[in-house]
């Protein structure tokens, strides 16, 4: 462990020797630049979806956006916090976001805890509604990366065991049971694909990841069987499947939401001119349903648009994982991969009605603080990650074998 | 060996987020572009709302256009439980409370109206929405136009409640007129009748319809509703108004004009109210206390073509109860035994034994089988038949008469005789129910036993009791009876019970006798018996009762004449109906009805009268005056009032004088009722500034 550690502080030091472009320029430019054109979007959307309903801003129009951009300048200062810290640094920091975050979820079932929506899911600290769930997914995906990476990285042989699977999973299910007593479904949905797909990246036996599966799947049924899930979350998903059923009741979001994007047709009706939007049909707008706005108000062009900027994001997301020399990167990498690719599907998904409703924000897009914070920390996360793969690109594939080696033993 | 793999499963998340993205675009193409139009019609639906103007119901006018049925604005509130609904519980108390508050009703009170009958914790009918579900509910009708405009004002403060101008029933009554019987009245539609009319492809009414419920409000229902307009307004989701979108303007109903004249009307009203309230007062002295006098009815019709010109029926009720939602105290009135059924037409739906004033039908049947105008048979004060002693009324005797003696004095015995007769010949007590009785075959071509088919709803059909019609009801009621007689006792009833279970389905002697002076199980209704006594006017002829006349659009024009319909002729020779019309002439001036009709001019306005004086078991006798002349019919009939003459003679005179103008013993055509002392044959002039002038009369020069 001491010998790892000074040798990536040389070789850093060496880094500035060798590569004379600026950690600035050094950034990802497609991460960069897709994450900042899903802002600037989202921020369009979240404006429109607001400005024009009295009954949520309470008569001042310019209430959300003025706090979404709020919220956003407080991400981007955390994102490149992140990204300018020594990744060493980033190990330390990865348990207390993780510690963090299970805090948070506690305190969420403490008497600070406030129901929205049916949801046990937030603290009201001050005025400021903190969701600790969106923290959750961090904390996992930096948690079970570190976790992987420490075990396999300190053996000389690096395959994963069971043991590995079982701690990873450990670190997983304390705050997935937390989310689960709120309850937070699609917050839990997100957790355990992001789960899976971090222990498949790290390497995982085949037959644990078919077990997880099978477990899961089994786990369902019984949920379903005993009752536990509520009234309202079994309405869902049978509107999800009939949305005639109750036109009125748990079909509606979905109903108006389909409307809304239909009625947006190839070029849509233009940004602050949908109807459905502007009248306020479409529940959720802001947060979980923002798709909707780009659906309605910018047509296939701009919402497709907006699902290709995704795409890039985490394309590049994957690219930056590959190439990551080290196991920690690699798998938080992935995590974030997973975890913004399940959740932004399911959210999309759900607005385009071949999801289940299950209240997940768009990250980066939606209204919403804690996600804000908690995406735009794990895009800093990748950028961090990016920057070190460049520079160890930077001294030569001879010496990144070498590192390579060196951390093996 | 461990990177290898990572990097290949890294691969395959990457092809995976392809995938499933790939999915979420090709799935928004498919929204976007495959169903745009489909959504984009939803959307269409979604943002305008369709607001129903209702049409304006049409006029009800009488002969002369004077509106009977009108309309007033009502200011209604209404509330929108959809929206209501959406506001969050929080909301939706507040806002019911503040409007409770503004109404002056309790917030319960209040929540109970916005329920749908039916559902868990609705109130009873009619206090519960009995409309559709998706409609707005009127939770408060005919509020002040303040209150409304104060709820109108502060729209922001109640979300979901809204405060509408709607048109309801107005009745001006002219000359007082009620004639809420032929009028009816309408309330609003039931989901069940509005999925009924869907079904069988009626578009014309909506949830928001009124439709008629009885009289002519239901019978032209289709005519006077008219045809809804839309507004369409811009909505957000809360249903707020966000601005016009388009408006298609309702068609008003059309204006039916009726044959009713209202100062007719309103004389026949008074006049019936008046008798039976005297009735009330006068003791009778066969059951030992005053008379009960409990409904009564007066038809008067054109006799020369069926139409009604007054339908008066006792007891009647204020039609504006149903205005705005009628209250369960009202409702449950109206259908009450203890107030007499106010919602009883008894003109076309009450059923009465007619007594004497059956005799000249009877008179009719004899002359023409087997009898002549020169017949004369004993008047006795009594006639044996079949060991039963039938006597005469008050036990009079007038010795050997004729057929217009026996008409005028309304002499029983005389036509038990000719009744016994018949019977004897038909076939007696014989066990077969295809005999016919000339006699009963005879009522049957008269149209009793039948609808005569008048243009108000719910007419019934009356009963002549006939050998097959007591074979039927032996059959259905012999089990009772039988087991009544068992028991022990001799009063009428125990008697009656035994000899009903062991012969009740034969047709006596003494039904026959009976049925021949209008007693026994024969029933009828007024309106019957007014067209058979206008088949003895007009020469025969057997006219379908019609109350409207004609049905005129807005522009004033014509869009549907009601003719009179002849539905038969009697077969009976116009030389005996002559014969009887003159008999009957005479009741007025030597018969049963003289003492009523001093100084009356008979020779300028012959009026021909039959009085009856109809006994029912259990109850006091049905007091009945028929009369008619060559223009008009004059039935009266008051059940449990008393003698025929004695309790309605008054009443049928003052009816007479009003349709001729006579004063004392002078004749003023001037003062008829209707100009001239005929129903006018036009129709009354709708000028299109919304004026109706009364009908002007052949030959009259147009001013």
């Amino acid at each position: 462990m001491t010998a790892l550690a000074t040798s990536t502080t040389r070789t850093s030091r060496r880094i500035h020797v060798t590569d004379r472009r600026s950690t600035w320029q050094r950034l990802d430019v497609v991460v960069v630049g897709s994450t900042a054109a899903l802002l600037v979007l989202g921020s369009l959307l979240v404006w429109s979806a607001t400005a024009g309903r009295a009954a949520l801003t309470g008569g001042d129009g310019s209430e959300y956006i003025v706090r979404h951009l709020t919220n956003m300048a407080v991400g981007l200062v955390l994102a490149a916090l992140i990204a300018a810290t020594d990744h060493r640094w980033v190990r330390i920091w990865a348990p207390v976001v993780y510690l963090g975050a299970v805090i948070g979820l506690g305190l969420v079932l403490s008497p600070l805890g406030a129901v929205i929506n049916g949801s046990r899911s937030w603290i009201l600290v001050g005025g400021l509604s903190i969701q600790p769930a969106e923290f959750a997914k961090l904390g996992v995906v930096a948690g079970m990366a570190l976790l992987l990476a420490e075990r396999t990285e300190a053996r000389r042989s690096a395959a994963l065991r069971g043991w590995d699977v079982l701690a990873a999973l450990a670190i997983a299910a304390v705050p997935a049971g937390l989310i689960l007593a709120q309850p937070d479904l699609g917050t839990l949905l997100v957790l355990a694909a992001t789960v899976f797909g971090l222990l498949a990246v790290a390497g995982a036996p085949r037959r644990w990841l078919v077990g997880l599966v099978a477990a899961a799947l089994a786990g369902t049924v019984a949920a379903v069987q005993l009752g536990v899930l509520q009234g309202y979350q079994l309405l869902r998903f049978e509107a999800f499947i009939n949305p005639a059923l109750d036109p009125q009741g748990a079909g509606y979001n979905t109903v108006q939401a389909r409307i809304a994007i239909g009625n947006g047709g190839l070029f849509g009706q233009g940004l602050f001119h949908g109807s459905q939007t502007q009248s306020g049909f479409v529940p959720e707008q802001h947060t979980d349903f923002v798709f909707t706005v780009a659906g309605e108000e910018l047509g296939l062009v701009g919402a497709g648009a907006l699902i290709a900027l995704l795409l890039a994001l985490l394309w590049r997301a994957c690219r930056i994982a590959v190439r990551a020399d080290d196991m920690f990167g690699r798998l938080a990498g992935g995590g974030i991969v997973c975890w913004f690719g399940f959740q932004a599907f399911q959210n999309i998904g759900m607005c385009l009605g071949i999801m289940p409703v299950t209240g997940v924000p768009l990250p980066l897009v939606s209204y919403g603080g804690t996600s804000m914070f908690a995406s735009l920390m794990a895009v800093g996360l990748l950028l961090n990650i990016h920057l070190r793969t460049e520079r160890s690109i930077g001294l030569g594939v001879v010496l990144r074998e070498r590192m390579a080696r060196s951390r093996r033993f | 060996m461990l990177r290898t793999r990572s990097s290949l499963r890294l691969v395959v998340v990457q092809v995976m987020v392809l995938a499933l993205f790939t999915t979420l675009f090709a799935r928004l193409w498919y929204l976007q572009v495959v169903g745009a139009e489909t959504y984009q019609a939803a959307a269409q639906d979604n943002a305008v709302r369709d607001i129903e103007i209702t049409a304006p119901r049409g006029l009800i006018v009488d002969a002369m256009g004077r509106p009977l049925v009108a309309n007033r604005t009502a200011w209604v509130v209404t509330v929108d439980r959809d929206v209501l609904d959406r506001l969050g519980a929080a909301t939706r108390r507040a806002v019911l409370g503040r409007l409770a508050n503004t109404l002056g009703l309790s917030p319960e009170e209040l929540e109970r109206r916005t329920k749908t009958c039916g559902e868990p914790g609705a109130a009873e009918p009619p206090v519960c929405w009995n409309g559709s579900p998706y409609e707005p509910v009127p939770v408060a009708e005919d509020v002040t136009q303040v209150l409304a405009a104060s709820i109108l004002e502060q729209a922001e403060d109640y979300p979901g409640v809204t405060a509408e101008a709607r048109k309801v029933r107005a009745y001006p009554a002219p000359f007082g007129v009620n004639a809420v019987h032929a009028l009816g009245y309408i309330s609003p539609i039931t989901e069940q009748e509005l999925d009924a009319a869907k079904a069988r492809g009626d578009d014309g009414v909506s949830p928001l319809s009124s439709v008629g419920r009885s009289g002519l409000e239901d019978a032209y229902d289709r005519y006077l509703r008219g045809a809804s307009g839309v507004h369409q307004v811009a909505v957000d989701s809360m249903g707020r108004v966000l601005g016009d979108a388009a408006v298609i303007e309702p068609k008003p109903g059309h204006t039916l004009v009726t044959s009713i004249d209202a100062k007719v009307q309103a004389v026949a009203e008074r006049e019936l109210e008046r008798s039976i309230l005297q009735a009330r007062k006068t003791f009778d002295e066969v059951t030992g206390r005053k008379y009960v006098a409990d409904s009564g009815s007066v038809v008067v019709m054109d006799a020369t073509n069926g139409r009604v010109v007054a339908l008066a029926s006792y007891p009647t009720y204020d039609p504006n109860v149903w205005v705005g939602g009628i209250s369960q105290g009202d409702l449950d009135r109206l259908y009450s035994d203890q107030a007499d059924t106010p919602l009883l037409n008894r003109g076309t739906q009450g059923l009465f034994a007619p007594g004497s004033t059956f005799k000249p039908v009877t008179a009719a049947g004899a002359l023409t089988h087997g009898y002549s105008i020169k017949d004369k048979l004993d008047c006795s004060s009594s006639l044996t038949v079949g060991g039963r002693v039938f006597k005469n009324y008050e036990s009079a005797s007038y010795g050997r008469i004729t057929f217009a003696e026996a008409l005028q004095l309304s002499c029983d015995t005389f036509f038990y005789r000719i009744a016994y007769a018949k019977w004897l010949e038909a076939g007696g007590d014989r066990e077969d129910t295809s005999i016919k009785d000339p006699l009963v075959e005879n009522a049957k071509a008269f149209g009793f036993g039948s609808k005569t088919g008048i243009d108000l709803p719910g007419e019934v059909t009356g009963r002549i009791a006939d050998r097959k019609w007591k074979l039927s009801y032996w059959k259905a009621n012999k089990d009772y009876y039988c087991k009544l007689g068992k028991e022990p006792g001799n009063d009428f009833l125990h008697v009656f019970a035994r000899e009903f279970c062991i012969d009740g389905w034969n047709y006596r002697a003494g039904d026959a006798v009976n049925f021949s002076i209008g007693q026994g199980d024969t029933v009828l209704t007024p309106i019957q018996l007014a067209v058979a006594y206008g088949a003895l006017s007009n020469g025969g002829t057997l006219w379908e009762p019609r109350v409207a006349k004609a049905v005129i659009d807005a522009d004033g024009e014509v869009v549907k004449r009601i003719g009179p319909h002849a539905a038969g002729r009697i077969p009976i020779p116009q030389r005996i109906i002559d014969y009887i019309d003159r008999a009957l002439l005479g009741t007025g001036k030597v018969g049963t009805m003289a003492w009523k009709m001093g100084g009356f001019p008979l020779g300028r306005v012959p009026v021909r009268f039959k009085t009856g004086t109809a006994e029912v078991y259990g109850k006091q006798t049905t007091s009945w005056i028929a009369s008619y002349d060559e223009q008009y019919v004059v039935i009266m009939q008051i059940s449990q009032g008393g003698t025929g003459s004695g309790t309605s003679g008054d009443a049928a005179r003052t009816i007479w004088e009003t349709l001729y103008g006579i004063q004392g013993s002078k004749v003023d055509l001037r003062d008829a009722a209707q100009p001239g002392a005929e129903p006018p044959d036009g129709l009354p002039v709708f000028k299109p500034n919304g004026q109706i002038s009364p009908p002007r009369r052949t030959g009259e020069d147009p001013r």
